[in-house]
């Protein structure tokens, strides 16, 4: 079925149900569901906003398949040291941008509220997300997420994804 | 309040099985402010970027040499300027934006315009308004200037300091230095890949030790020792210039053995076998040097790293806020000769460094639990591994660079031990 048969506000459903999906599982400490809302061939990138603006590629993030995002994960469970911290999402602003048979493209902006250890919770980052939606066999997933973000300067370090 | 102040009874501690570092070194409010004298602004090579961030008449970039903001420009002949980012006429900055392209750098509070090599060149109202006003008679255009520093650039790298009497840039960073950066920097021109930067709520302190310190580095991160990139029982050194500013540290992969390593790093949380990566191309780099080296964490006092980890090159820029917090600026690059491919390697390994890296995240972590956990305290650190004494390793068990590192600032702030 083209994507093109769906209504504007059926599509914005859709999108917006993945959407939330995706930072339900990132703030409530679930992300091996992370991966799992990418298509196989995929493209992740969080990138500073100044390097975007500079025509420069270099992301903080960059993963071009679901299993590299799947190692983003085990190395965050087993690997890494990071003060334990979790994140509120919260998206706003989301707009359908272009509608293909195969792919819908959206774009929204966002705000990550990170709370560590110690109980304070502090504005991390704001960006935007700009995405290319697909189905497959049925599911909504992300074919491609870049995520610029606004906060050049990352506060201490940064494990969990955007 | 310190005692570490000079003409005053030291209370650096002294020990006999190896080296100390009080904690205030790193909390002090007083040394803070003379380290800005006496490093920062007194005789050092600071760096400031690199030529490829400004390959255009008319480039400048904004940054610091540590909390000093300088403007470091390229003028139509091709010259690069560094100058205090600060008015001559009521200290405003003079450039307000990271980047860019000027023909004159201007000062918006007054419309005060210098040249890109710092020089005024004019001011409004000059000769007052009907024969009102304006400045003395007396008043001259060259004697209010930028404050210009002195420049040197090495392969590439862009050095500056205030100091008229600093030696040599090539003589202060000593051969050893000289020929590692040529390593990496001499052959190519170098092509800026983007920057990242990571806010540290720590002393920058911290950090110049933390890249001096081949002993934590195969323990804090897992992924280094997991995958081989950097193991302590591989071939490596450690080695400081004459002075102890610097300290080179390198190490080859692949020259450790596989079995032993099992055994030594037995019942290390940072060795985990059976972790793999489900995507291996993370890891699929090319070899790049024929020296064999892998890994390099150049460590050049005060406030520059220069890296090579696999594939990723990369130079850290530190600037500070304050005794308790610092900014890590990472500027990735490659060459301009890289093939696609290449360039495709180095952005893919980037996922390893910066502030979001498989490899250095900890690094970040690593510094805030320091400054955490010293947080109103006298006391004193221990540095013991490899004798405790600023000696060259053959080795990558030891501290002795850091040991190199606190004896040259001893010396930098006239601190008697």
């Amino acid at each position: 079925m083209s994507l093109r048969e769906f209504s504007p506000t059926e599509l914005k459903y859709h999108v917006e149900n993945l959407l939330s999906r995706y930072v339900h599982c990132l703030d409530d400490d679930q992300l091996e569901i992370w991966p799992t809302l990418f298509t196989e061939k995929c493209l992740y990138r969080l990138i500073a906003r100044e390097n975007t603006d500079r025509n420069l590629s270099l992301a903080a993030l960059f993963c071009d398949s679901r299993p590299m995002l799947t190692d983003r994960v085990v190395s965050l469970r087993h690997a890494n040291i990071y003060e334990r911290h979790s994140y509120r999402h919260i998206i706003s602003s989301l707009i359908i941008t272009d509608v293909k048979s195969d792919e819908v493209s959206a774009s929204s902006h966002y705000a990550v509220f990170r709370t560590g250890t110690n109980g304070a919770t502090e504005l991390y980052q704001t960006g935007r997300y700009d995405d290319l939606i697909a189905t497959e066999n049925g599911e909504w997933l992300f074919r491609q997420k870049i995520v610029t973000f606004d906060t050049g300067r990352i506060d201490s370090l940064l494990a969990t994804p955007i | 309040m310190s005692n570490l102040h000079p003409n005053q009874n030291s209370t650096w501690p002294v020990r006999a099985d190896g080296f100390a570092v009080p904690y205030e070194v790193f909390l002090d409010p007083q040394l803070y402010a003379r380290e800005q004298a006496l490093i920062f602004g007194g005789a050092a090579w600071s760096f400031v970027g690199l030529t490829a961030e400004i390959p255009s008449a008319g480039d400048f970039k904004a940054t610091q040499i540590g909390a000093t903001p300088v403007i470091v420009t390229r003028d139509e002949h091709g010259v690069v300027s560094v100058m205090l980012n600060r008015c001559a006429h009521r200290g405003a900055l003079v450039c307000r934006e990271p980047r860019g392209n000027v023909r004159r750098l201007q000062c918006v509070y007054h419309q005060w315009n210098y040249d890109l090599r710092g020089r005024l060149r004019g001011v409004p109202f000059r000769g007052g308004f009907n024969g009102k006003g304006g400045m003395p008679a007396n008043f001259e255009l060259d004697t209010h200037n930028l404050q210009v520093l002195r420049v040197e650039v090495l392969h590439g790298l862009i050095f500056a300091t205030a100091s008229r009497t600093v030696e040599s840039l090539e003589k202060y960073l000593g051969p050893m230095i000289v020929s590692s950066i040529a390593r990496i920097c001499g052959d190519r021109q170098l092509e800026v890949l983007g920057d990242q930067r990571q806010y540290m709520h720590g002393n920058w302190k911290l950090y110049a030790e933390n890249t001096r310190d081949p002993y934590h580095a195969s323990l804090l991160h897992l992924f280094h020792n997991t995958f081989g990139l950097y193991r302590s029982t591989q071939a490596g050194a450690c080695l400081m210039d004459d002075t102890h500013r610097h300290t080179m540290l390198y190490a080859k992969a692949s020259t450790s053995d596989e079995t032993v390593d099992r055994e030594v790093y037995k019942d290390v949380r940072s060795y985990a076998s059976q972790f793999k990566l489900s995507d291996p191309s993370l890891l699929a780099g090319r070899s790049e040097f024929d020296d064999g080296i892998t890994l390099v964490i150049m460590s050049i006092f005060p406030n520059l790293v220069i890296q090579q980890i696999a594939n990723t090159l990369a130079v850290r820029q530190i600037n500070t806020y304050g005794p308790n917090e610092f900014e890590l600026v990472w500027t990735h690059f490659g060459y301009t000769d890289d093939d696609a491919e290449m360039r495709g390697i180095r952005l893919k390994q980037a996922n390893l460094i910066g502030p979001a890296g498989l490899v250095s995240m900890e690094d970040g972590e690593a510094v805030d639990i320091v400054q955490k956990a010293i947080a109103g305290t006298m006391g004193a650190s221990y540095l013991g591994m490899g004798g405790g004494k600023a000696e060259d390793a053959e080795h990558l068990v030891t501290e002795s660079a850091i040991v190199g590192f606190w004896e040259n600032y001893q010396s930098y702030l006239g601190l008697n031990v």
